[in-house]
């Protein structure tokens, strides 16, 4: 991955730096967009869990992490080096393709700080805030990190060696946080009052401000992956829009057949299953094809969110349901959709290349998936054992926002939906005369 | 005297309180309440999940009468707060002992 040019690109520069911060954007985006989803009493914590996220996971990556997974190969395309431990080595005049590399890792930080982020949504209202402190780094360091090496590391097994794709992540970022949140959402098990008591989103312009927030910073993902200034990113962009909007259509269109409404929550839902879709494919299908793997994801992930109540696991969020399942649709579908123009090689099946891609893509998938769930499931059953993961029951009844932080974020009658009757319990930081 | 208390459609309660003020009610206390008759809930759906939510909005209005004016205010509410539809809402009425005013501790029917 290091064809060295003397001087980085300013123009390509100039975009990644821009792609690198819309990518931030998406993890406060992402923050909201779960946030409107659960009850009042947890908001915070929900948006907290995103938050923390961004800090412990840039630690972690300018420690080790980067140099794990974009260092020089050192076992068989399964894991990088220590050789840029603490970013060493690495100043202002270091080149990675055509952008400084700093920017390189930063960009790729922004990746790993989401895709951590995106695992609360599967065991919402009821983690244990300290747990979730421990989880987060170990976690990016244990399955991030070596599964981006696979996918994107020099000498990566999954790209350089087997030959699937992947442009901007549908394996590690998409699969991984998706079969990840599944794990951890078993280990923990479901919320209290499961299947029982109605847990409706608290606050749906949240949800869709946070949608639009997603969608905006995707930009940056998905056409920053071409790494440059260039038509691929352009076309990358295009099919990121594309892929959103059928998503979201195809998902109203469901609801309008088998409820009778179509809701906002489908549509930022819909967007998001769309946009997760084209994550992996956007670099390496046509516009026709990012129109069908918009529409796909959004059909399909709109049925497969309501799997959780059948087979009884509680994926709050739907982590499940929009980034596994969306994820694996948009990284299969290039082994049907993938076009020469695109890939500068390979093909998918309807473009004449075979069957070969397909079950590229499909080895991928379930080495991504097994390993993610694995490894994830043993670090959450490890944290149980000794830190305890989950949170206490009364902690979870009155909500983590009262208990965990000692805030609440709205202020609201008795009888708003789950409120903890909290407001007359005196402050012990400063005694506050309401009266007055 | 009389309390009668009326639990009606929130969107009912202008025309229920004009009413009032045309018969000479000179005040009267409204909350804001959830509850059930035979209306039951409704449903909503999120992501293809059904919630039923069985408390529905209402709003209750409070008003003290003398026991001769009873007759024609609960008349009145009932006339304004009617839709004819299901979940129009209830209208009782019970005797009250004593009301005072707090600000000049009048007792009785004066204090109303």
């Amino acid at each position: 991955m290091t064809f060295a040019a003397a001087h980085a690109d300013t123009g390509d520069t100039a975009w990644m730096l821009a792609a690198t911060a819309l990518v931030l954007l998406m993890t406060p985006g992402l923050a909201l967009f779960y946030g409107g989803m659960v009850r009042t009493k947890s908001v915070l914590n929900m948006l907290m869990m995103s938050f923390v996220s961004i800090a412990l996971v840039t630690v972690v990556w300018l420690a080790v992490g980067y140099s794990l997974a974009f260092g020089g190969d050192s076992a068989a395309g399964l894991i990088g080096g220590l050789d840029h431990a603490g970013m060493s080595g690495l100043g202002p005049d270091s080149v990675q393709g055509t952008v400084p590399t700093l920017l390189f890792a930063t960009f790729q930080l922004t990746f790993a700080i989401i895709t951590a982020a995106l695992i609360s949504g599967a065991v919402a209202d009821r983690v244990k805030f300290g747990a979730w402190l421990v989880f987060v780094p170990v976690w990016a360091l244990l399955v991030y990190v070596p599964v981006a090496h696979w996918v994107w590391g020099p000498g990566g097994w999954i790209l350089d060696r087997l030959g699937a794709l992947d442009f901007a992540g549908g394996l590690p970022v998409e699969i991984a946080s998706g079969a990840s949140g599944l794990a951890l959402c078993l280990v923990i098990g479901p919320r209290l009052g499961f299947k029982k008591d109605a847990m409706r989103p608290h606050n749906l312009p949240m949800v869709m401000l946070g949608a639009g927030l997603l969608w905006f910073g995707w930009f940056g993902f998905n056409a920053g992956s071409a790494l440059g200034a260039n038509g691929l990113a352009a076309a990358a962009f295009l099919n990121t829009l594309a892929a959103g909007c059928t998503g979201l259509l195809g998902w109203l269109f469901v609801e309008q057949k088998r409820d009778g409404h179509p809701t906002t929550l489908g549509a930022a839902s819909g967007a998001v299953a769309g946009l997760v879709a084209i994550t992996p494919s956007c670099g390496s299908v046509s516009l026709l094809g990012a129109l069908v793997v918009g529409l796909a994801a959004g059909v399909v992930c709109s049925y497969a969110v309501s799997w959780k109540f059948r087979l009884n696991y509680d994926d709050s969020l739907d982590v499940v349901g929009v980034h596994l399942v969306g994820g694996i649709i948009g990284t299969l579908l290039i082994g049907l959709f993938a076009e020469k123009a695109m890939t500068g090689g390979a093909e998918g099946l309807l473009y004449g290349g075979g069957v070969t891609q397909l079950g590229k893509q499909l080895v991928a998938i379930v080495a991504v998936a097994t390993y993610a769930f694995g490894v994830t499931y043993g670090i959450g059953k490890l944290l149980d054992k000794t830190l305890g993961l989950r949170a206490g029951e009364e902690q979870e009844h009155t909500g983590l926002d009262l208990t965990v932080h000692a805030e609440t974020a709205y202020d609201h009658g008795v009888l708003g939906h789950g409120a903890p009757v909290a407001h007359s319990l005196v402050p012990t930081a400063q005694k506050v005369d309401t009266q007055a | 005297m009389k309390l009668i208390t009326a639990i009606v459609k929130p969107y009912r309660l202008d025309e229920v309180k004009t009413a009032l003020q045309e018969l000479g009610v000179h005040g009267l206390t409204v909350t804001e309440a959830s509850g059930y008759g035979r209306q039951r809930g409704h449903t909503e759906v999120y992501r293809g999940a059904e919630y039923r939510v069985d408390l529905v909005p209402k709003v209750r209005i409070e008003v003290v009468v003398e026991d001769a004016a009873a007759e024609d205010v609960i008349d009145a509410i009932v006339k304004a707060a009617q839709t004819g539809k299901i979940g129009d809402g209830k209208v009782w009425a019970v005797p009250v002992e004593t009301v005072v005013r707090v600000r000049t501790g009048e007792r009785g029917p004066d204090a109303l």
